[in-house]
């Protein structure tokens, strides 16, 4: 299989996660993500996992995205706290010693691992297929999946929607 | 006498592709298929940029016909000596690109620059991308993907984005007040969008718009021939309204009242790429709600047949543009309020209940001939009576309105 | 050293979950800490579809189903993350977390 276009979505996508997160500017950093997951899905295109791609362009760059910059407007001042004020030079080298330390590990793990990987094609497992698995054999979980959907969605409403005055009957 | 050729492989049918292979023969084998693929891009970009250029003018005459007015009937086209212009006014769409390409460009210094600049782009590539999946004729399909109406509504809601870039990116207060609320609008009729055609996909059994087309054939089997059909097709046309800004629904840039919304900031070329962005989205629904509803490229009766596909195609996606523009020139403005209640309160609850209505139709398809009709009025009744009920409870508070000074 | 496609998908998703932790450690910004998350979920989503490509038998499709399940919980914690985000703005009027200590101990 052709890696070079795997390397390619990799670099961009794991830059633009890495500027994101180390932005200065909130609506900037939103929407770099917003690019990562996207380069995230062109992986999933790539693995020939189309329907997962789709999905995760319509439910992060649609839905998702959408929810983190109403947040991102909703919670802030003025204009001039948009640019977050600077956070503490030793939380950040601790985060850096931690995260370099997890990659580490994770590196030199997959690194001595002898992975061949078979190269079938997936043609067999198509959207048909999927929707029938989802429906029949995980149905129950498709089912419970929903409740949670909802009970999340209702939660956040109850949460984020204005306490009524004290006085109120 | 002799047998017809069968409808797939008559010359016009097949017309396009031969003009493609005349093209392409010249080159290489390996070359061919990116050759291919570049041509269906520019065919599509040519034909719908047209398509664009004639529907502003379409629009501006039938409107002014609406008003009881001419439109515009002056500009002719220059290099025709005799008319000297005036061939009713079909200039003007040209007039108005000389205008809009000569016109400065204005970016506030307070600006984004970067997205300043991207967010048209981004719209416009966005809203381009979304005809990749559309069947626009038996052999004309760009792209054939096994989930093409996800990737369709994918691209769709990629938009959105756009838009708050356009908002955030003028350092405008209005504009971004503007764009919230056309995020609010698209947000909310997303889900009766995707809600109304989830039957479709469920009775056709399929995500690839190829599918559903073959599988709807000649008319009394197209979709919107069915009460659940007709419902879902009815949803869908009021949710692409909201979702293209179009009146009723033209709230984010409300021409007669607001400071054109997120485009403020916007002047020149970018502006005009804007509303290009906003017609390409409007035929880009059209064209998924003849693929969806309408029976895609299929004629209408098999002995109509000998048109070719796409011109079935064509003329389907006209009618249903015609209808855009018909309704933009009756309906007045909703207020936001309404516009959020119709999409949560009215808009969901029935798409909703359309689905029921659609597993009922799927589930009683092989009722013996005197059941069809009790099928039909259960189906019926399933439709209208929550339509009716949801109708009033929407209505109830309205009054006739009174004029006390006049 | 012999590296099969697997290998760079899995060091891609590691790289992308390091990112995730680290700036979710090192924000003092809610949203962006949220975000950190977000970024770790999905590098975990990659990995399921890399072992599902590469995996023997493909047909079986298990991965892609884990996805679209961790795709639907990760939409419903994103929702409840940025309504606990709104809650916390509402209370103390911004949102660095280091100053949301009303019920430390």
């Amino acid at each position: 299989m052709n890696t070079a276009p795997l390397i390619l979505i990799a670099l961009t996508t794991l830059a633009t996660a890495a500027v994101a997160m180390a932005g200065r500017n909130l609506i900037h950093s939103a929407l770099l993500l917003v690019a990562s997951w996207a380069g995230i899905a062109a992986f999933y295109l790539w693995a020939a996992a189309e329907f997962v791609a789709f999905a995760q362009i319509l439910i992060y760059v649609g839905g998702v995205s959408m929810v983190v910059l109403f947040a991102v407007l909703l919670t802030r001042n003025s204009r001039a706290e948009l640019a977050i004020s600077t956070d503490s030079f030793s939380r950040a080298i601790a985060a850096l010693l931690a995260g370099g330390a997890v990659f580490g590990i994770l590196v030199g793990a997959i690194l001595r691992t002898p992975l061949t990987g078979s190269t079938r094609s997936p043609a067999a497992f198509n959207v048909r297929t999927l929707g029938l698995e989802l429906m029949g054999t995980h149905a129950a979980a498709l089912l419970i999946i929903g409740i949670i959907l909802t009970v999340a969605l209702l939660g956040a409403v109850v949460l984020a929607a204005p306490e009524p005055p004290e006085d109120a009957p | 006498m002799n047998a017809a050729p069968p409808a797939a492989d008559a010359f016009l049918e097949r017309l396009p592709l031969i003009a493609r292979d005349m093209l392409t023969v010249w080159f290489p084998e390996p070359a061919r298929w990116l050759l291919n693929s570049l041509l269906a891009i520019a065919a599509i970009i040519i034909s719908f940029a047209t398509l664009f250029s004639l529907l502003t003018l379409a629009e501006r005459k039938i409107l002014g016909r609406v008003q009881n007015r001419p439109g515009p009937n002056r500009t002719g086209l220059p290099f025709l000596p005799f008319t000297a212009g005036r061939i009713f006014g079909l200039g003007q769409p040209f007039a108005d690109g000389i205008k809009m390409l000569t016109k400065e460009d204005i970016v506030p210094r307070a600006a984004d620059q970067f997205l300043h600049f991207l967010a048209p782009v981004a719209l416009l590539a966005l809203s381009i991308l979304t005809f990749a999946v559309i069947p626009f004729g038996r052999h004309l399909v760009p792209v054939e993907l096994d989930a093409g109406v996800l990737y369709f509504f994918a691209a769709g809601a990629a938009t959105e984005l756009a838009i708050f870039m356009a908002g955030w990116a003028s350092r405008n207060k209005f504009a971004l007040l503007a764009a919230m609320r056309a995020l609010a609008q698209l947000i909310s009729y997303e889900l009766p969008l995707l809600l109304s055609i989830v039957p479709v996909i469920m009775l056709a059994q399929s995500l690839s718009p190829t599918a559903i087309v073959t599988a709807q054939g000649t008319l009394p089997h197209w979709y919107v021939c069915t009460p659940w059909g007709f419902a879902a097709f009815v949803i869908f046309f009021i949710a692409a309204l909201a979702e293209s800004n179009r009146s009723p629904f033209d709230l984010p840039e409300a021409e007669s009242e607001l400071i054109a919304g997120h485009l403020t900031e916007y002047s020149g070329f970018k502006y005009a790429i804007f509303f290009m962005a906003e017609y390409f989205g409007m035929c880009a629904l059209s064209g998924m709600g003849v693929t969806l509803f309408l029976g895609g490229w299929q004629a209408p009766f098999s002995f109509l047949e000998f048109i070719p596909s796409y011109v079935w195609f064509g003329a389907k996606l006209l009618t249903l543009l015609l209808l855009f523009i018909w309704i933009r020139a009756t309906f007045p403005r909703l207020r936001m309020d309404q516009l959020t209640r119709l999409a949560w309160k009215f808009l969901v609850p029935l798409a909703l209940i359309n689905l029921l209505t659609a597993a009922f139709w799927h589930h009683s398809h092989n009722w013996s001939t005197p059941l069809q009709l009790v099928r039909w009025a259960i189906a019926i009744f399933l439709v209208v009576s929550p339509f009716l009920w949801l109708g009033r409870a929407l209505t109830q508070t309205f009054r006739p309105r009174t004029y006390r000074y006049a | 050293m012999n590296l099969s496609p697997l290998h760079f998908c899995l060091l891609f998703s590691s790289g992308l979950f390091c990112i995730g932790l680290i700036g979710a450690l090192s924000r003092r910004n809610a949203i962006l800490v949220l975000l950190g998350i977000e970024l770790m979920l999905n590098a975990a989503n990659l990995n399921f579809i890399a072992f599902w490509r590469f995996s023997p038998n493909p047909e079986n499709g298990h991965g892609i189903l884990f996805v679209v399940f961790s795709i639907a919980v990760a939409a419903a914690e994103a929702a409840v993350g940025l309504a606990l985000v709104i809650s916390i703005y509402r209370h103390q009027k911004n949102i660095r977390l280091p100053e949301a200590t009303r019920l430390k101990g």
